[in-house]
């Protein structure tokens, strides 16, 4: 039984890292309806604000607290950017803001690639995240666990904001009903925008964390945005508690096959389970209604 | 054929007066007159106009754009006409060009004498028993056709019975690449992992270092095609085209008439998998190389672009876009290197947000336009 433990705590930490890459995906795709596939891009830019963060400041410790509030506004703007341009003509063509937002991913990778050069860069650990602490036997990187309490944060916080201020009531009522909400005197359109804010912002953040790591590069948003969307509709649209569900049971699933296979095996598994679950509850682990995905 | 369409004609009498097109035909649906001068001109331009003004090295080229070109017929009608994103057509593309390399390998290595092909002997491994099968040509040929459709039909006729569509269907479809990509990279001993299988010799005995097989094959490729997109006429034609169609804009509606849309969306989408499985089949003599880097998510989606900038519900939209796509890509890519993903990426953007219908729509609009004219002048006129 001492292979729990270890595989338990990596479980823990890959599903903590899935979380933040989907966390702000429920939002986006989840309450909204739109499939945006930039979303992984945004992560990448979230990344790399951490990397010129640490550049202006030089230092580490300082450079990450910073870099956490400034990759949510700068994500944010970039999600707020698209929203105005691009999405909102195509809320009724959800398939069309894949492919589009696929060609804005495109765009943003090679600007990090111009901007940044191919090869990846390193983010530096600040020294208070560096070593591991002894858990009943086990070493855990400091960093995992800094991970592990940003995301517990972070979904703290946004059920705080859909549960409690009135911009989450008019989020949750625009989602319900976007007619009923517009005659209850709702702005929609900046309920929108303000909800595509705040998922991009949660992208940048979760960018900021994949530094701790591993190095940035361009296609660096690629890696996670399949993933991402997984615990989305697996979790079930709309729903914050099935996301947090569903990215710890797919990482402790993954960290578990993992033992007795290798990690491509274990993902392989993971990603047909995910299907093969769909098969079963198409609608997730947990449904709401939302506006119909055509 | 042309006795079910004229007996269905009147009901389908269009109202709007506007529009005065030739009742019967469902908006996408190809003319016989105007596909049989398309294939003609499309055959004439790659079998005879390409190989007279190309060196043999950018006939290799246009014969993988050809290859890409049969991917997307099938995208056109799983997902122009039949509604269905399909971003998963690297799986089947894959399938088709990893049971292809894998019987041109084994071939290779009989010819040397040898009893696993190079890249084993390599790692020491010994050959596999999933290979044996596939020194039998005919297994080969059977396989590039049943493998795909098996999967498709498993994937598809589950997932549309439980009436998963749409956005998450793509994202199922999507997730599936991945895990194929990631379980072909995990292969290093059997299958060469990440690099792939390449350096061939042979396809079905001809030497591929001489030219004329080469051009031999590239013939094949092009032939391939016609013959795809004669198959895409015949079902966007066909009764069961227009119940996809059907199926596509109002599912309950089709199923209320007594259809299983289900079945309807399954067939599609085995047809569009074995035409991906195919065009997979015929890269692999053509580029003489296959690797989890062609087939992952990134390529499956660019497959999908041509066909969105060509037109997706057309016939020969999704053909000329391809091959449009591909050659640009080789074209720019040379002369300037990061301007192609810009290009690409604000194409993409452009195309799906104004022009939905893709280049193709503007023969359309244009003609509705000019019948719209003719009819505000005849109605002055009278």
């Amino acid at each position: 039984m001492d292979f729990v433990l270890p595989q338990l705590v990596a479980g823990l930490s890959v599903g903590s890292i899935l979380l933040l890459a989907a966390i702000g995906l429920s939002l986006t795709f989840g309450q909204m309806g739109v499939i945006n596939m930039a979303h992984g891009e945004f992560i990448m830019v979230g990344a790399y604000t951490a990397f010129v963060t640490q550049g202006v400041l030089g230092h580490a410790g300082l450079s990450l607290l910073v870099s956490i509030p400034v990759a949510f506004v700068v994500g944010g703007a970039l999600g707020l950017v698209l929203e105005q341009t691009l999405i909102r003509h195509m809320y009724h063509r959800p398939l069309d803001t894949l492919l589009a937002t696929f060609g804005v991913g495109l765009i943003l990778q090679q600007v990090a690639r111009d901007l940044f050069g191919a090869p990846a860069v390193d983010v530096q650990t600040p020294s208070w995240l560096r070593g591991s602490v002894e858990i009943l036997g086990t070493a855990v990187p400091w960093s995992r666990i800094f991970i592990l309490g940003l995301v517990i944060l972070v979904v703290a916080g946004l059920s705080a904001l859909l549960a409690y201020t009135s911009l989450g009531r008019r989020i949750r009522a625009t989602v319900l009903n976007r007619d009923l909400a517009e005659t209850s005197g709702i702005s929609t359109r900046r309920t929108d925008r303000l909800t595509f804010f705040v998922g991009s912002g949660l992208a940048g953040i979760a960018g900021v964390t994949v530094t701790l790591i591993g190095s940035t590069s361009p296609t660096i948003g690629q890696s996670y945005i399949v993933d991402a969307f997984l615990v989305v509709v697996a979790g079930g649209i709309g729903k914050i508690k099935g996301a947090v569900i569903a990215a710890f049971s797919l990482g402790l699933l993954q960290a578990f096959i993992e033992y007795s296979t290798t990690a491509s095996i274990a993902k392989f598994l993971v990603l047909v389970i995910v299907v093969a679950f769909l098969q079963f509850r198409p609608q997730g682990l947990f449904s709401v209604r939302t506006r119909s995905l055509a | 054929m042309t006795a079910t369409i004229e007996t269905t004609t009147p009901e389908r009498q269009r109202t709007t007066v506007t529009t005065r097109r030739r009742a019967g035909l469902a908006p996408g649906v190809p003319r016989t007159k105007g596909t049989m001068v398309g294939l003609i001109l499309l055959g004439l331009g790659l079998a005879v106009l390409a190989p007279a003004l190309m060196t043999d090295f950018q006939l290799g080229q246009l014969g993988r754009f050809i290859c890409y070109a049969m991917v997307a017929v099938g995208i056109g009608l799983a997902w122009g006409r039949g509604g269905m994103l399909t971003l998963g057509q690297g799986v089947f593309f894959g399938l088709g060009a990893y049971v292809m390399a894998m019987h041109m390998q084994l071939a290779d290595a009989g010819f040397a004498g040898e009893d696993a092909p190079q890249f084993m002997r390599n790692f020491g491994a010994s050959l596999p028993w999933w290979w044996e099968p596939f020194r039998s040509e005919l297994f080969t040929l059977v396989a590039i056709l049943l493998l795909p459709a098996m999967l498709a039909f498993a994937l598809g006729f589950s997932v549309f019975k439980r009436k998963v569509k749409g956005a998450y269907f793509a994202i199922l479809n999507q997730a599936l690449v991945a895990a194929f990509v990631v379980l072909l990279v995990g292969q290093q001993t059997t299958l060469n992992g990440s690099n792939g299988l390449s350096g061939f010799q042979s396809w079905f005995g001809l030497s591929l270092y001489d030219p004329a097989n080469r051009r031999l094959l590239y013939y094949v490729a092009v032939a391939v095609l016609l013959v795809m997109v004669l198959i895409a006429f015949w079902i966007m034609r066909s009764r069961f085209g227009e119940l996809l169609v059907a199926t596509r804009d109002s599912e309950e509606r089709v199923r209320f008439l007594g259809y299983d849309p289900a079945l309807i969306k399954t067939i599609t989408f085995v047809i569009a998998a074995v035409m991906a499985s195919v065009a997979g089949a015929l890269f692999v003599p053509i580029v003489g190389i296959i690797s989890p880097a062609e087939i992952g998510v990134v390529p499956s989606i660019a497959f999908v672009i041509g066909v969105a900038i060509g037109g997706r519900a057309t016939l020969f939209g999704p053909v000329i876009g391809a091959l449009a796509v591909a050659w640009a890509e080789s074209s720019l890519a040379q002369t300037f290197p990061s301007g192609w993903s810009y290009f690409q990426g604000l194409l993409l953007i452009l195309v799906i947000a104004l022009l939905p219908g893709g280049v193709a729509s503007v023969v359309h609009y244009l003609r509705n336009y000019r019948s719209y004219l003719r009819f505000n002048r005849n109605r002055r006129s009278s």
